[in-house]
């Protein structure tokens, strides 16, 4: 049967489109791109759950999935506001997880990671809940990843035995709520079921033991698709140009892994010309250890995981003009953070008695005047200061970081491409 | 009367099971998640994450005597902490665990609508109240020496404390069994739909729907069932009118289900009894067998058009958000109590997917007082938007808490002399998802015009700290979440997270400007009310009470976060090196 037709509009636009289908369905098959995440085209009805979509529809902010279209529907998607929203849901993920990209399997193939990049997420306006989350190694063909999982329930609906029975629940409420499994249940999936599940799982929360580097890094879904792009970022502010002397900048590397000042390296020749623009202040690749000029630019690796990082930290704050944090520690604490989930007295004790290099027994935890001391945990630089930019990634490209560094010193405009933008 | 009615499917009997299993060994071992999963046909983990949605079942042996005591941030200000080590002290269970013999079980559990009388405890489920230390070890002596609870918990006192001149009085008037009734036996269904719409009344629930609306909308979907469901999850921390109803006026309420059921073409009626009111349950069973009896409940009854109507009553297991209306749907079917997406209405697809009125004790009370008087007496009753009078539920720093039945137009003023609040502050209308007024809001109206109100005032006076409050309702809110939506789930815990650092003294400017934005995005972009509705008390708090805020926080910009704090960052490294 001739299914009836409707008219709407989105954002203004007129649009026939057929009764009873959802707002993201509509959109997509008229070139408007909508995101989404928990939605998954045969679960139906849709679950609703991630609020990624969220548009506005005849005035009222709602979720496109589950939103059906009906004659004179006003949908609005691109507007300012909605933008952030979602981008805000996205960030919310982001806080709400551990999602440790540089070592996640399913890297370059997630739907959250390649909704990041589409919507630019530099950094999660949100603080970071660091919760303490399980791997599970219980199940017989999978590896439950739960630091990743969104829940988005896809894995609920869609992942079911022969016998019609569940193999996945929610478990708990509020923020506790968490993917249960049944590893009875689980056993008796197939080789090719398992590994629908893990297909089905927008991010790298469910792996299939022996499979879940299948496809190698490189020929991932987000490591091409649309590597063009330009990826929307955050507006930057351009200093205002200082006559007749060269730009002054500063680097340092906090508790990071020098990668990130390795990757800057990385534009080879191009340092030349750079050195010709600007001049370097403290820095660890002229080895300046203290400021001795007031800096337009100061460029952060690393988060803050003792008391000299703070010092420093707060230096840079005090002697630059603009801070910008690059990669994935500086930003929020990246894989030092790891440790955010475990007690500092355990991990020093790890690391001082029970480690097996030590010797048995005899615990002795450095300290000493002139060591610095250890937080409690690992703090994103802008939980200490105020950061102006975020380069995210790990380590970020080398084209992105100077980029944004010449925009903020020269007002160079530029582009970034999702090639160039990446959290692993 | 029924437990369940025959052509329910047994997943809607999931929550009696678990119950059941509950009540007999104080927890629900794995074996019966075994037993019961493969009787439902499930897998456990389904079960499993049915019985973990709920805070009242456990998954660990909770004790013999399972003790509930309230943290509602009313009880919080009367004395919760005391009641909490008095009770740690007298059962050596310390809060969250059972002492070690296992006889005793200590936990803490949102308002158990019993803000009037407050502190207050239940003890498998039966109430006590006004706890004192001393109080509390006398009762832990009497059920050690083997007392039954039931014998040591206390009458609950109605406090019924205001209702306008008789001829104004609805709710709380005195009630003839039969009265709402009695116009059936002349009226077809659409006639006691125009009665009720005639009348203008709106749910009570909260969001104020034409309730003749909803029954007509319920009656034109076309079904083999329809279902009339009573709200009475009463979760709203500071809400105990709906306790008041069913204690006093069983009947009103049966007989106000009755009239929806003709009004809107529904042959079933289930009441949705939050756990916590389970002492309650006795008096709506005699009422409901007395309704059989004299053959409105259970047979055909003497009405105009043929109708046949059966109540029976489900008991929830611990979960606010099972509240709104299509999560206690999800509840009824025996599944986690997650709200619904907004695709359809539960009156075109309700309870099992047919069409369903959920409507609050107080609406079907209400409707049955407008058959009982007819639509003309509600003319000149209240504010043209809404009409007739409201039930209040009034609690905290004030001489006389109880219920208050107002007229609609009572000005804030008003209520808070009749209630004899002395130093009113800080007034919370409608409970934490709605909204505080100040002082200078007392020349308001409660009326759909000015300021609604869905049933709850909380009352706090100048020694309060407004911070205070509002962590213990974010924390409300993140408890309750049902965890489905990221915003919500999230949400909430980060602005607790943010309030905890408020309250370490590190809270700046910019923490204020953060909030008020985040909380417009959780309110746009959750799925349910719940999460549309708990950024409330931060964003109101922060436009009412501005010169607190700045009290608290420091506005001077260098650029460095004042809510890093160095020295208590380096005090689990200086202790370990110790
Ligand atoms: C989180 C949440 C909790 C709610 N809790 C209750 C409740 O405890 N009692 C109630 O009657 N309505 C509650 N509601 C409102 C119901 O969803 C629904 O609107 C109401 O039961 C309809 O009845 P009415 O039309 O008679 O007001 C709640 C709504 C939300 C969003
Ligand atoms: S495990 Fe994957 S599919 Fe399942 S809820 Fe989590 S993110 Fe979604
Ligand atoms: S807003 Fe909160 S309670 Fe409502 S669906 Fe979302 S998580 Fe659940
Ligand atoms: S895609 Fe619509 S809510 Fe997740």
């Amino acid at each position: 049967m001739e299914k009836k037709l409707v008219n709407i509009t989105v954002d203004g636009r007129p649009i026939a489109a057929e009764e009873g289908r959802n707002i993201v369905e509509v959109a997509k098959d008229n070139g408007i791109f909508i995101p989404s995440l928990c939605y998954y085209p045969h679960i139906d009805p849709p679950l609703g759950s991630c609020r990624v979509c969220t548009v506005m529809a005849n005035g009222k902010s709602a979720a496109a999935c589950t939103t059906l279209v009906k004659e004179g529907m006003e949908v609005l998607v691109n507007t300012d506001e909605l933008q952030d929203w979602r981008k805000a849901v996205v960030e919310m993920m982001y806080a709400e997880g551990n999602h440790f990209c540089p070592s996640c399997e399913k890297s370059g193939d997630c739907d959250l990671q390649g909704l990041g990049y589409r919507l630019g997420v530099t950094v999660s306006r949100f603080p970071h809940l660091f919760v303490d989350r399980i791997v599970d190694y219980n199940p017989q063909r999978m590896v439950i990843e739960h630091n990743r999982c969104i829940r988005c329930r896809r894995c609920v609906e869609e992942v079911l035995t022969d016998e019609g029975q569940r193999v996945f629940s929610f478990q708990n409420r509020g923020n506790t709520t968490e993917v249960g499994v049944d590893y009875e249940q689980e056993a008796k999936l197939t080789q090719e079921q398992a590994m629908q599940a893990m297909n089905i799982c927008p991010v790298g929360a469910i792996l299939v033991r022996g499979k879940s580097m299948a496809r190698p890094r490189g020929e991932r879904k987000y490591d091409h698709a649309d590597s063009k792009a330009e990826v929307p970022l955050p507006k930057i502010i351009a200093l205002k140009p200082h006559l007749r002397r060269k730009k002054i900048v500063a680097t340092t590397s906090l508790a990071g892994c020098f990668g990130c000042h390795m990757s800057m390296l990385d534009i080879d020749l191009g340092i030349l010309d750079l050195i010709e623009l600007v001049e370097f202040n403290k820095s660890p690749i002229n080895d300046i250890k203290k400021f001795n000029k007031r800096c337009d630019v100061g460029i952060i690796e690393g988060g803050c995981c003792n008391s000299d990082n703070v010092e420093v930290l707060k230096a840079f704050r005090e002697n630059c003009d603009v801070l910008i944090a690059v990669g994935e520690c500086s930003i929020w604490g990246g894989l030092p953070a790891m440790r955010n989930f475990v007690p500092l007295k355990e991990c020093l004790v790890e690391a001082y008695s029970s480690a097996t290099n030590n010797v048995e027994g005899k615990l002795v935890i450095p300290h000493h005047p002139d060591l610095p001391e250890i937080l409690d945990r690992v703090y994103a630089c802008n939980e200490v200061v105020t950061i102006d930019h975020f380069v995210p990634g790990c380590p970020p490209d080398a084209g992105h970081i100077w980029k944004v560094v010449k925009n903020v010193l020269f007002g160079e405009t530029f582009a970034v491409t999702n090639a160039e933008f990446k959290y692993d | 009367m029924k437990k369940h009615f025959p052509d329910e499917p047994l997943q809607s009997h999931t929550l009696d099971m678990l119950w059941e299993v509950q009540n007999e060994k104080g927890y629900i071992p794995n074996a019966d998640i075994t037993r019961l999963s493969a009787r439902l046909g499930i897998s456990e983990i389904e079960l499993e994450g049915v019985a973990s949605f709920y805070h009242f079942f456990h998954r660990k042996p909770a004790g013999q005597f399972c003790i509930y005591v309230n943290n509602s941030i009313l009880a919080e200000f009367k004395g919760y902490r005391d009641i909490v080590s008095a009770f740690e002290k007298a059962t050596g269970a310390a809060l969250g665990g059972t002492d070690a013999s296992g006889t005793f079980g200590l936990f803490e559990t949102p308002c158990i609508g019993l803000c009037d009388q407050e502190p207050s405890a239940l003890i498998n489920f039966y109430p006590f109240t006004h706890l004192t230390p001393a109080k509390v070890a006398q009762i832990v002596d009497g059920l050690r020496s083997g007392v039954g609870v039931e014998f040591l918990s206390n009458a609950v006192e109605d406090n019924i404390r205001y209702t306008p001149e008789p001829d104004k009085t609805v709710l709380l008037r005195a009630f003839e069994p039969g009265s709402a009734l009695e116009p059936l036996l002349r009226l077809a269904p659409d006639e006691v739909l125009s009665v009720v719409k005639e009348s203008g009344i709106s749910g009570r629930g909260g969001a104020f729907f034409p309730t003749g609306l909803k029954w007509e909308l319920c009656r034109k979907n076309e079904s083999d069932c329809r279902y009339i469901v009573c709200n009475a999850d009463e979760g709203e921390p500071g809400t105990f009118k709906d306790r008041v109803l069913i204690n006093r006026l069983p009947g009103l309420l049966i007989e106000g289900m009755i009239v929806a059921g003709y009004a809107a073409g529904a042959a079933r009626g289930i009441i949705y009894l939050r756990a916590e009111y389970r002492w309650l349950l006795p008096k709506l069973h005699a009422a409901i067998e007395m309704y059989e009896h004299i053959g409105w409940l259970g047979a055909d009854a003497p009405t105009k058009e043929p109708f046949r109507f059966d109540i029976r009553v489900q008991i929830g297991a611990g979960s606010y958000v099972c509240g709104e209306e299509t999560a206690l749907l999800e509840s009824l079917e025996g599944k986690r109590g997650e709200p619904r997406t907004k695709t359809f209405f539960p009156v075109e697809r309700g309870y099992l997917g047919r069409p369903t009125v959920v409507n609050n004790v107080e609406t079907l009370c209400f409707a049955a007082r407008v058959m009982e008087l007819g639509a003309e007496f509600f003319q000149a009753l209240g504010t043209p938007v809404t009409r007739g009078t409201k039930l209040l539920s009034v609690a905290g720093d004030c001489n006389r808490p109880g219920i208050f039945e107002i007229e609609w137009g009572m000005t804030v003023a008003e209520l808070l002399e009749l209630c004899e609040a002395s130093d009113p502050y800080f007034i919370q209308v409608s409970g934490p998802s709605g909204q505080c007024i100040s002082a200078w809001d007392s020349h308001r109206r409660f009326a759909g015009e000015d300021l609604l109100c869905g049933g709850a005032i909380m009352v706090f006076d100048h020694t309060r700290d407004i911070l205070q409050i509002l962590r213990n309702f974010t924390a409300f809110f993140q408890h309750e979440s049902c965890g489905m939506c990221t915003p919500c789930r999230a949400g909430n815990f980060i602005f607790s997270r943010k309030l905890d650092k408020m309250a370490r003294g590190l809270g700046s400017l910019q923490d204020i400007t953060e909030m008020q934005q985040w909380a417009q995005i959780m309110k746009r972009t959750t799925r349910c009310g719940l999460g549309m509705t708990a950024p409330n008390p931060l964003l109101y708090a922060i436009d009412r009470f501005p010169e607190y805020f700045e009290k608290k926080l420091d506005s001077t910009r260098t650029g460095l976060n004042r809510s890093f704090d160095l020295e208590s960052a380096l005090e689990d490294y200086r202790d370990a090196v110790q």
